[in-house]
């Protein structure tokens, strides 16, 4: 760090005429994106933290109320928790079922198993299906008289089941519909575990290794990276959901608020109710939840992310 | 050493076939669970496609019949009557086509200027780009939304395409990732024989990154024919509906027609499981490179 700022002062010196035109250039180059930074994200954020701070319903220029908005959403708004409570649990439920599925999976088909390319296919094909059209098929596989899922369990003398009609299943029914569209993160792991050096495979069974002491030892540790990668995806993505949610309980969030979560609220309080300075307050502490999450995931991974060659970092 | 290995050897080939045998019952474990999950993630299409060739009182038989009998094609044609189908056809690929040109070629401007030209301030402002992908999109949502009303934007498909334009961050992280591993020699040697920025750009890196651009413009294509929320807040008139929100609303108006519902999703799917056969290598690497390399 040091060595960086003394070696910055000369910079401010006028630029040699190379540097110069390397300067302008990089910049014509990358001005697209610069531009779209003011205009779509420095500019937003700004303005919303200050639309959070008003009273603000589109058709009429926003007032200032201070802190309003934020002391009424943790005091005087029994759904913001709600919504809060709805998405933890999906999030602390949904990221580890689906690590632990899609690493599973891959080490299934890490194994040389013939075929590779069509499972992987049958896999991942899920994944890229619209979400509308994922839904519908969800909706209707889901359906309480007709649908697929509970003629499986009358077919074994069970009970049929109000997926989405039951508050305590609406949401691991909808756990169950992302599952469906894990196929990503399949991908990511299998190229996760080809990539891994053979050798110290081939040196831990010298030492007598079997299947399960070579997984937990040398293949979690290497993984590492990836799930790292894949839960920060994970928590933002969770954070955010909003689509299956929204198609499958026809925008409502039912039933008695069991499916209404941060962003279905959000979208809510702005676009349908107009409160854009209350949607913009839930915008903001949204932000703050995944910032610091992100910040302690961060921290952490020097302790359980093993990086390859990692002295240096 | 040798001995060792020799006699470990010798005591082996005694205890062959019990060894072989489990191997051999494990591998077959292995292909009952992957076969067994493959076949959970497959049966919804299955359900999908059967359920879009029955009739109405086809679909309420109790139990469900996988294969209909008779298979009524008619949901087909009736699903692309019922809704201004092809409306939404054309919108949608109004806004996918112009997003995947927007996308390329702003992103893979930028990622050049990002990687293949030193100047100062370039790797903050990269920090910059890579904070940027942390910002939920629920943030920027009401200002952008509001940006857009301000343009005269809002309720048209310009909503949808003009940032596309500006480029995006995972695009251009990812393209900076090929562009920097194309030896800088080829654009100094370019530069001797007095190509400009822009030509080195044009004739040199481009034509050597087209894979990562058919990643791009994939991914592109993808997140818009998919893209539900974006339609959801900008689009207000019917004739303007692309076809996910004209699904949308199609399935909130008719909870019953399964039949036709199915078979409306399914001419929304096919498109994307053809352009995945066809494009199936460049899809698993742009995947596993945006998993891998991030």
């Amino acid at each position: 760090m040091a060595s960086i700022s003394t070696r910055s002062k000369p910079k401010s010196q006028p630029l040699k005429p190379q540097a110069r035109r390397d300067l302008i250039h990089g910049l014509v180059f990358i001005s697209p994106w610069l531009i779209g930074l003011i205009v779509f994200a420095a500019y937003p954020l700004i303005s919303s933290l200050y639309y959070s701070l008003t009273n603000y319903d589109i058709l009429s220029p926003p007032q200032f109320v201070g802190l309003r908005n934020y002391i009424d959403l943790f005091t005087a708004d029994p759904l913001f928790y709600k919504a809060v409570g709805n998405t933890f649990y999906y999030a602390l439920i949904s990221i580890p079922l689906n690590l632990l599925i899609a690493i599973l999976i891959a080490m299934l088909l890490n194994t040389k198993v013939r075929g590779l390319s069509i499972y992987r296919t049958l896999f991942f094909l899920p994944s890229i299906v619209p979400e509308i059209a994922s839904a519908m098929l969800w909706a209707w596989i889901l359906n309480p008289q007709f649908g697929l899922a509970n003629a499986l369990l009358k077919a074994f003398g069970l009970n049929s089941i109000g997926w989405l009609t039951d508050p305590n299943w609406s949401k691991p029914s909808l756990i169950l519909v992302g599952l469906w569209g894990f196929g990503g993160s399949v991908v990511i792991f299998l190229a996760a575990l080809q990539d891994m050096p053979r050798q110290m495979y081939e040196a831990a069974e010298i030492d007598g290794a079997n299947t399960w002491s070579k997984t937990i030892f040398i293949t979690l540790p290497m993984l590492t990276p990836t799930i790292f990668f894949n839960l920060i995806n994970g928590i933002i993505g969770a954070f955010q959901y909003f689509t299956a949610a929204y198609v499958l309980t026809g925008g409502q969030g039912g039933p008695a608020g069991s499916t209404t979560f941060y962003s279905l609220l959000l979208y809510r309080n702005a676009f349908s109710y107009f409160k854009m300075g209350y949607a913009s307050s839930m915008a903001w502490l949204l932000f703050a939840a995944v910032f610091v999450l992100t910040l302690l995931l961060f921290k952490s991974s020097g302790r359980w992310v093993y990086y390859e060659g990692g002295d240096k970092n | 050493m040798a001995p060792t290995t020799f006699s470990t050897r010798s005591s082996g080939t005694g205890r062959t076939k019990p060894r072989d045998s489990g191997r051999v019952a494990q591998r077959i474990a292995v292909y009952v669970l992957i076969t067994a999950l493959a076949a959970l993630f497959t049966v919804p299409f299955v359900w999908l496609v059967s359920t879009s060739l029955k009739s109405p009182a086809q679909v309420f038989v109790v139990p469900p019949q996988w294969i209909p009998n008779p298979f009524v094609w008619d949901n087909y044609p009736r699903s692309t009557t019922f809704i201004p189908f092809w409306q939404y056809f054309r919108n949608t690929l109004y806004v996918t086509v112009f997003n995947v040109i927007g996308s390329v070629a702003s992103c893979s401007v930028v990622a050049y200027g990002f990687s293949r030209i030193q100047w100062r301030g370039r790797n903050t402002l990269f920090v910059v780009l890579i904070a940027t992908l942390m910002i939920p999109y629920p943030v920027t949502l009401i200002p952008t939304f509001l940006i857009f009303r301000d343009l005269g934007l809002v309720n048209t498909l310009n909503a949808l395409v003009v940032p596309s334009f500006f480029g995006n961050a995972f695009f251009i992280f990812l393209l900076r990732q090929f562009y920097m591993t194309i030896p800088q020699e080829l654009s100094q040697a370019a530069k001797i024989d007095g190509a400009s920025e822009f030509q080195i750009f044009w004739q040199v890196i481009l034509p050597l990154t087209r894979p990562a651009l058919a990643v791009v413009a994939l991914f592109a294509f993808l997140s818009n024919w998919n893209d539900f929320l974006g339609p959801l807040i900008y689009l207000s008139d019917k004739e303007n509906y692309t076809l996910a929100i004209g699904l949308y609303g199609f399935f909130g108006r008719s909870k019953t027609e399964w039949g036709l519902l199915m078979s409306a999703a399914t001419i929304m799917v096919a498109p994307i499981v053809l352009l995945y056969f066809f494009t199936q290598r460049t899809f698993i690497e742009g995947i596993t490179l945006t998993g891998i390399k991030g």
